[in-house]
């Protein structure tokens, strides 16, 4: 496997510091290397001071969220083989800095709760999940018309769209995209939610009419959630009712 | 903690990120710039337009200005902002409705060609009159 030297720019601040800084290692890579494995590779060979988030390093806890070259991605999922010769990491932004490549996501998971979509909801085990026994039943086609409920719930609240909106980046206030696609999941499938809270809830100069359509959360989103499209589902349904 | 954190300050720039090269986002940064030099625009006009009180030597003197080359292509500059402004409003629009969102990026492309184009034909009809 070919192996080539790859020189990392790694965001780094410390609190107390007076201004961050970045420090620049160099490693030697192959083809399958991720930009997560390369970062555990500093810190457990050169630098055991930087700090980083990991957990499930396939892409399905959101945990590794950062700006790699200025692009939010999962770092776990992200090869270094399709990057440059020099890569620079930085924390996501629109969060507080807690150190190096790590946010506070206490806001960012905050603004889930009041849409009244808890983080994980019950109903999600329980049969109602599932395609619907009288599909199968009737002996119809249990892919058709399922579009409602393949998505099930795909947001692993990585925040790596809040990071990239712009809208977040001026207007501390903005609900962000994340919550706002929550916000249209309880309309959509309720289960046992008020989707009129929901919706009032969204309804709000800082909700869903804050947006100004760049679409780069629906860009950087690792998970098929789409949150600029679930924002304008909840401006025409604000708007026309349906 | 994170009343603490003195970073990351929060700029008033922070939106205009220029290494995203996403259509969606270009549309919106697109959109955002010529309305900013729309008002600006506004601004300098409505201020231009008291030297009608000062009568007409003042107000003959600023259409001389007004029609030399350097203002001249300051207006086809104007003029294609006002195009790219309002296609894209129109798309914004529609978006907002939920309205083609699959298609936004398409969309931006349309905007923009059809806005170099009607620019482009508007200075050829311009400098042809």
């Amino acid at each position: 496997m070919a192996e080539r030297e790859v020189t990392f720019r790694v965001f780094r601040y410390k609190q107390g510091d007076p201004a961050p800084h970045y420090d620049t290692f160099t490693l030697r890579v192959d083809d399958r290397t991720t930009v997560l494995e390369a970062l555990q590779t500093i810190r457990r060979d050169l630098d055991p001071t930087l700090m980083l988030r990991h957990s499930c390093h396939h892409a399905s806890c959101g945990t590794c969220g950062m700006r790699v070259n200025g692009r939010e991605v999962l770092a776990c999922v992200t090869r270094v083989a399709d990057l440059g010769p020099k890569i620079t990491v930085e924390p996501l932004q629109n969060a507080p800095l807690v150190t190096d490549l790590v946010v506070d996501m206490g806001p960012f998971y905050a603004r889930f709760v009041q849409p009244g979509r808890p983080f994980v909801r019950a109903s999600e085990a329980l049969p109602q999940a599932e395609p619907p026994g009288w599909l199968i039943a009737e002996g119809r086609d249990p892919q058709s018309g399922l579009a409602g409920y393949e998505r099930f719930e795909n947001c692993i609240e990585c925040g790596l769209c809040t990071s990239a909106c712009p809208v977040m980046a001026s207007d501390p206030a903005y609900f962000g995209p994340a919550a706002l696609a929550a916000a249209w999941r309880v309309v959509e499938e309720p289960r046992g939610r008020d989707p009129q809270a929901a919706l009032r809830w969204a309804d709000d100069e800082h909700g869903c009419w804050r947006c100004h359509l760049a679409f780069e959360c629906s860009e950087v989103c690792p998970s098929a959630v789409d949150p600029g499209r679930q924002i304008m589902r909840l401006r025409r349904r604000l708007l026309f009712g349906r | 903690m994170s009343e603490r954190n003195a970073f990351p300050k929060r700029r008033w720039t922070a939106w205009f990120a220029p290494w995203r090269r996403r259509p969606g986002y270009w549309a919106f940064v697109l959109h955002r710039v010529t309305g900013l030099g729309l008002v600006l625009y506004l601004g300098l006009h409505l201020y231009v337009l008291r030297l009608l009180l000062r009568g007409p030597e003042a107000w003959d003197a600023f259409i001389r200005l007004a029609k030399s080359p350097p203002f001249l292509a300051l207006d086809a500059v104007l003029f294609a902002g006002v195009l790219y402004h309002a296609l894209n409003g129109v798309r914004v629009t529609l978006l907002a409705l939920d309205i083609g969102v699959a298609r936004q990026r398409q969309g931006f492309w349309w905007v923009l060609g059809l806005s170099v184009a009607l620019a482009v034909a508007g200075l050829v009809a311009f400098i042809l009159r």
